[in-house]
C-alpha cells in the first residue's frame, strides 16, 4: 500500500463519515427488494409494454446504490467520480450506439 | 513509518487528492473494466434475437434459478462491506468470518451458474451452436473468471488477516478488494437485467 | 549552443552518474521512470527500423508495374507487419517513452505512482513485440493487414498460425497499454507538487492525461474483439463467422471503436510536445492555454463518436452515415483551433529555429495537409471513391508520421539535453529534419494522385495501363531518402550521447518544472519538492529563484526510492508465455500456463517495494 502515513490521518476523518453496519444491511435489503420487483415485472404479463425501460431503470438504481454506498464513491473526492463516469458514459454510449445501428436503424430502412 | 520519504508521494506524504494512489489507480482500472464488459454486453445485445438456430434464450433460461444465484451474489456484496467495516474497527475475527461468507456465497453462485451451464449444454447450446451461444458463454464466462479471481484474492486477504498483517491502518487492502468484488456484482446486476429479464 | 537561455545554474558534468549502478542487471531490475523511458525509446527505435525496412521492401516491389521481388504471400505479411509494428511498437511506445521521462519531472514528483507496474508494462511491451515479430522465424507472420478484417482472419481463410500470432501479440501489448494508462492517470491526478493545479500543468502532461484516458477506455474494446476472434479461431465460436450466423461487420465496428480513439492516442502526445516546445522557442507563453486544453479533451471525447467513417463503404445507410459525417467534420474544429493557437503563439515571438522548433513547424505544415485530406473523405460520397485507395494511405501517413512522429522527434531534440546533459548535434539535426521533410513528402504526396487515379492499397502489384508508374517511382525514391533521414537521426543520437556539447540545467530557457533539475536529473528527481505558483514557474524571476533554491542543491540526505526488482521482468515473461500457450488451443495447457503468472504475482505482492524501515 502506498501511503500509510497519510491514509492514517485521512481515514481518521473518513471513518466518522462511514455509515454504520445497520445502514449497510438496509441497503442490502433494498437491493434484494428491488431485485424481487424486477423479477415480478418479468412475470406479470400486464407489464410487458413497459418492461424493458422499467427494468433498465430499476437495475440502474441498484447499480447506483452499490457504487455510492458499498463502494463509498459518495464519500470519495469528486475526481474519482469523474474517472468512473468517463468509463460508464463511454460504455453506455457504445452499447447504445451499436443497439441503434443494429436494431433501430434497420426499421427505418437504414 | 512516519519519516517515510517516498517516491510515491512528496516528502510530507500528501497526495493531490488526499486519497491513496492505490485507490485512484483502482478506480481508473474499474473505468477500464466498464469498457471491457461494455464491449461484451454490446456484442450480446447486437446479436440478441438474431440467432438463426436454437435453442433460444426463452426456451432455456430458468429465471427463478438465476434470481436465487443473483441474490446470493448480491448478499455477498453486503457481507463484504460488513467485513470491511469490521476490519476498519479492529474486529479481526468478525472480518475473517464475513470474508468467509463472501467466499462461500461466491462459491454458491459459481456452483449454481455451473449447473445452469451443464443444463444449457444438454439443451444443445454450445460455444459454436449460434451467435447466442457464443455471446452468452463468453460474456458470462468472463464474469465467472472475475468471480474466481475475486475468491482467490479474498482468500489471500483472509490469510493476511489471520496472520495479523492487516491492522485497521491498512484496511485499505480490504477496501480495494471490496471495490473489485462490488464491481463484479454490479456487472452481474446489469447482466441479470439485460440477458435474463429482458429477453 | 550552450549560451541559449536565461541565466541558469550549470548542470552537472554530463557523464556524472553519481553513485548509481549502471550494470546490465541494474537496467533489468530498474523501476526508475527515467531509465524505463530510455529503454522504451531504444526499443521503439529498434522496431522503427524493422518496420521501416519492411516499408522499403514494399516500395521496391511497387517501383515498377508487374514486378515480383518478393512473393505475394510475403508481401501481405510485410504490409501487415509494417502497419502493426509502426502503430503498436513504434508510435505508441515512443510516446510512452516521453510520458515516462517527463511526467514525474513536469508535475514535480519523484517517480510514477506505481514504479514496479511501470517496469512490468515495459517488459510486457518488449516481450509482446518480440513475440509478434518472431512469427517471421516460423514463416507465419500475420497477413490480414493491421485491421485484421473478418473474414480474412477466419479459420477457413487464414488456416496456419499467422493470425494467431497477430491476435495474441496484440492482446499482450494491450495489457501493457492499460497498465500504462492506469499508471499515468494516477500519477497525474495524485502526485502533483503543491500548487500544481490542473490548469497549471504543462500541456504535455495534459495531453498525456487525455491520451491515458483514451488508452484505458479504447484498448479494452479491441481486447474483447481479439478475445472473440481468438475464440472463433481456437474454440469454435461464431462471433464473426457468417456460416454460423455471425456478422463480420461487427468486427469492423469493434475494431474502429478502438481504432479511431487510437488515432488520437497517437497524435495527442505529439500535440502536447509541440505545445511545450513552441512557447520555449517563441519566448512567449502558449496562446490560449485553456482553449488548447479543452480542445484536447474535446478531441478525446468526440474521437469516440466518429468510428464509422472508416466504414462508409459497408452500407450502414443514410442516417448512420450522416451522423458520422457530421461528427467527423465537427472534430476538425478543435483540431483547427489548436493549429491557430500554435500559430498565434509564434506570432510576434522572438523565434529561434532550432531543430526541435523546425520539427514543430514541419508538423504544422504536414499535419495540416493530412487534416485537409481527412476532411475530404469525411464526406461519405467522396469517401466511396477514395476508400481503400492510395489516397487513404497518403492521408493517414500525413497524419501519423506528420503529426505523431514529427512531434516526437521535436521532443527528442528538445529533451535530449535533459536526459543526457549533452545537446544533440544541430547540424546533423538539420540534415535529419530536411531529409525527413523531402523524403516524407516525396513518398506520400504522390500517393494522393496514385490513389485518385485508381490504385488500390494493399495490392501486390499493378498494371502499366493504370498509368501510376511515375507516382510510385517518386514514392519509392522518397522512401529511401526518408530511410536515410532515420539513419542520420540514430547516428546523431549515438554521436551526441558520447560527445555532444555539454548542456546546462535549462539550456533552452524553458518555463516548466523538468528544467529546474540538473541535466541529467538525480535518480530521485527532486531533493525537495518545489511549490508551484504559476504555469511558467521558471519564467517569473522570483518564483524561479524559489523553485531552484529547492530543486538544485544536493540534499543532506538522499530521498528513499523504491527497491529495484526483478519480478517485473519475470512476471512479464510469464504473462507472455501464458498468452503464447493459447496458440495451442488446448484447455489444460492454457490453464497450466497460468500457474507461473499466479506464482510470480504472489511473489511480487509480498516483496517489499521500499527499503526496510520505510513502510510502504
Amino acid at each position: 500500500m502506498s501511503t500509510d502515513a497519510t491514509t492514517h490521518a485521512h481515514e481518521g476523518a473518513e471513518h466518522h463519515s462511514h455509515p454504520s453496519a445497520s445502514f449497510y444491511v438496509w441497503i442490502g435489503i433494498i437491493l434484494a427488494v428491488v431485485t424481487g420487483v424486477e423479477v415480478a415485472i418479468f412475470y406479470i404479463e400486464a407489464m410487458d409494454a413497459y418492461e424493458a425501460p422499467l427494468l433498465v431503470l430499476l437495475s440502474a438504481a441498484k447499480v447506483v446504490l452499490v457504487i455510492m454506498f458499498f463502494m463509498h464513491l459518495k464519500m470519495e473526492p469528486r475526481f474519482l467520480t469523474w474517472v468512473f463516469m468517463a468509463g460508464v458514459v463511454l460504455a453506455t454510449f457504445m452499447v447504445g450506439a451499436l443497439m441503434v445501428i443494429y436494431h433501430v436503424l434497420p426499421r427505418f430502412g437504414g | 513509518m512516519a519519516q517515510a520519504a517516498t517516491a510515491a508521494v512528496d516528502e510530507h506524504g500528501h497526495t493531490s487528492t488526499g486519497v491513496s494512489n492505490w485507490k485512484v489507480g483502482f478506480w481508473t482500472f474499474i473505468a477500464s473494466e466498464c469498457l471491457f464488459f461494455g464491449t461484451l454486453i454490446s456484442t450480446y445485445m447486437v446479436y440478441k434475437g438474431r440467432a438463426v438456430v436454437g435453442p433460444y434464450p426463452d426456451e432455456i433460461f430458468d429465471v427463478l434459478h438465476t434470481t436465487i444465484s443473483t441474490t446470493v451474489l448480491l448478499f455477498s456484496s453486503l457481507a463484504f462491506v460488513l467485513a470491511l467495516h469490521a476490519v476498519q474497527n479492529a474486529r479481526k475475527k468478525a472480518g475473517i468470518l464475513w470474508l468467509f461468507f463472501v467466499i462461500a456465497m461466491g462459491a454458491v453462485f459459481l456452483y449454481m451458474e455451473g449447473t445452469s451451464y451443464l443444463k444449457y449444454i444438454d439443451y444443445g447450446l454450445t460455444l459454436g451452436s449460434s451467435t447466442f451461444g457464443s455471446a452468452y458463454y463468453v460474456l458470462t464466462g468472463t464474469h465467472k473468471l472475475h468471480v474466481i479471481l475475486g475468491i482467490v484474492w479474498i482468500g489471500a486477504l483472509i490469510w493476511l488477516l489471520f496472520r495479523d498483517r492487516i491492522p485497521p491502518a491498512k484496511s485499505e487492502q480490504v477496501e480495494i478488494a471490496g471495490l473489485y468484488w462490488h464491481f463484479v456484482d454490479i456487472i452481474w446486476i446489469v447482466i441479470f437485467t439485460l440477458v435474463y429479464l429482458i429477453q | 549552443m550552450s549560451t541559449i537561455g536565461l541565466e541558469t545554474p550549470v548542470g552537472r558534468e554530463a557523464p556524472a552518474h553519481h553513485e548509481e549502478d549502471t550494470g546490465v542487471w541494474s537496467w533489468i531490475t530498474t523501476v526508475d521512470h527515467k531509465r524505463i523511458a530510455i529503454m522504451y525509446f531504444v526499443a521503439a527505435t529498434f522496431f522503427f527500423f524493422i518496420a521501416g525496412a519492411k516499408a522499403l521492401v514494399i516500395r521496391a516491389q511497387l517501383m515498377f508495374p508487374g514486378q515480383s521481388l518478393i512473393t505475394p504471400e510475403l508481401y501481405n505479411q510485410f504490409f501487415t507487419m509494417h502497419g502493426t509494428t509502426m502503430i503498436f511498437l513504434v508510435a505508441m511506445p515512443m510516446a510512452v517513452a516521453f510520458f515516462n521521462y517527463l511526467i514525474p519531472l513536469q508535475i514535480g514528483a519523484r517517480d510514477v505512482a506505481f514504479p514496479r507496474l511501470n517496469a512490468l508494462a515495459f517488459w510486457i511491451f518488449l516481450f509482446g513485440g518480440i513475440y509478434i515479430n518472431s512469427s517471421f522465424l516460423f514463416g507465419a507472420a500475420p497477413h490480414a493487414s493491421w485491421v485484421g478484417y473478418a473474414t480474412l482472419t477466419s479459420p477457413e481463410f487464414s488456416p496456419g498460425q499467422n493470425t494467431n500470432f497477430w491476435l495474441i501479440g496484440l492482446s499482450i501489448l494491450g495489457i501493457a497499454s492499460i497498465m500504462g494508462g492506469v499508471n499515468f492517470i494516477t500519477t497525474i491526478i495524485n502526485m502533483r507538487a503543491p500548487g500544481m493545479k490542473l490548469m497549471r500543468m504543462p500541456l504535455f502532461t495534459w495531453m498525456t492525461l487525455v491520451t491515458s484516458f483514451l488508452l484505458i477506455t479504447a484498448v479494452p474494446v479491441i481486447g474483447v474483439a481479439l478475445i472473440f476472434l481468438g475464440f472463433d479461431r481456437l474454440f469454435g465460436t461464431v462471433f464473426f463467422q457468417p456460416g454460423g450466423g455471425g456478422d463480420p461487420v461487427l468486427w469492423q465496428h469493434l475494431f474502429w471503436i478502438f481504432g479511431h480513439p487510437e488515432v488520437y492516442i497517437l497524435v495527442l502526445p505529439a500535440f502536447g510536445v509541440i505545445s511545450d516546445v513552441i512557447p520555449t522557442f517563441s519566448k512567449k507563453p502558449l496562446f490560449g492555454y485553456p482553449i488548447v486544453v479543452y480542445a484536447g479533451i474535446l478531441i478525446g471525447f468526440i474521437g469516440w463518436g466518429v468510428w464509422s467513417h472508416h466504414m462508409f463503404t459497408v452500407g450502414l445507410g443514410p442516417i448512420a452515415d450522416s451522423f458520422f459525417v457530421a461528427a467527423t467534420m465537427i472534430i476538425a474544429i478543435p483540431t483547427g483551433v489548436k493549429i491557430f493557437n500554435w500559430l498565434a503563439t509564434m506570432w510576434g515571438g522572438s523565434l529561434k529555429f532550432t531543430t526541435a522548433m523546425l520539427f514543430c513547424i514541419g508538423l504544422l505544415a504536414v499535419f495540416t495537409v493530412g487534416g485537409l485530406s481527412g476532411i475530404m473523405h469525411a464526406s461519405a460520397p467522396v469517401n466511396l471513391q477514395q476508400h481503400d485507395s492510395y489516397f487513404v494511405v497518403a492521408h493517414f501517413h500525413y497524419v501519423i508520421v506528420g503529426a505523431a512522429m514529427m512531434g516526437l522527434w521535436a521532443g527528442l531534440y528538445y529533451w535530449f539535453p535533459k536526459v543526457r546533459g549533452r545537446f544533440l548535434d544541430e547540424t546533423l539535426g538539420k540534415w535529419h529534419f530536411w531529409t525527413t521533410m523531402v523524403g516524407f513528402n516525396l513518398t506520400f504526396f504522390p500517393m494522393h494522385f496514385a490513389g485518385l487515379f485508381g490504385m488500390p492499397r494493399r495490392i501486390y502489384t499493378y498494371s502499366a495501363e493504370l498509368n501510376v508508374d511515375i507516382y510510385n517511382q517518386l514514392s519509392t525514391v522518397g522512401a529511401f531518402i526518408f530511410g536515410i533521414s532515420s539513419v542520420i537521426m540514430v547516428w546523431n543520437i549515438v554521436k551526441s550521447w558520447r560527445s555532444g556539447e555539454p548542456a546546462s540545467a535549462n539550456p533552452w530557457g524553458a518555463a516548466t518544472l523538468e528544467w529546474a533539475t540538473p541535466s541529467p536529473p538525480h535518480h530521485y528527481n527532486f531533493p525537495r519538492i518545489p511549490t508551484v505558483r504559476s504555469r511558467e514557474p521558471l519564467w517569473h524571476k522570483q518564483e524561479r529563484e524559489e523553485v531552484l533554491a529547492v530543486t538544485m542543491p544536493e540534499p543532506e540526505e538522499e530521498p528513499v526510492m523504491p527497491n529495484p526488482s526483478y519480478w517485473p521482468i519475470v512476471l512479464a515473461g510469464a504473462i507472455t508465455l501464458s498468452w503464447a500457450l493459447v496458440m495451442t488451443g488446448v484447455w489444460w495447457i492454457i490453464a497450466l500456463g497460468m500457474l507461473p503468472v499466479i506464482l510470480a504475482m504472489f511473489m511480487w505482492a509480498f516483496e517489499p517495494a521500499f527499503p526496510e524501515g520505510h513502510g510502504h
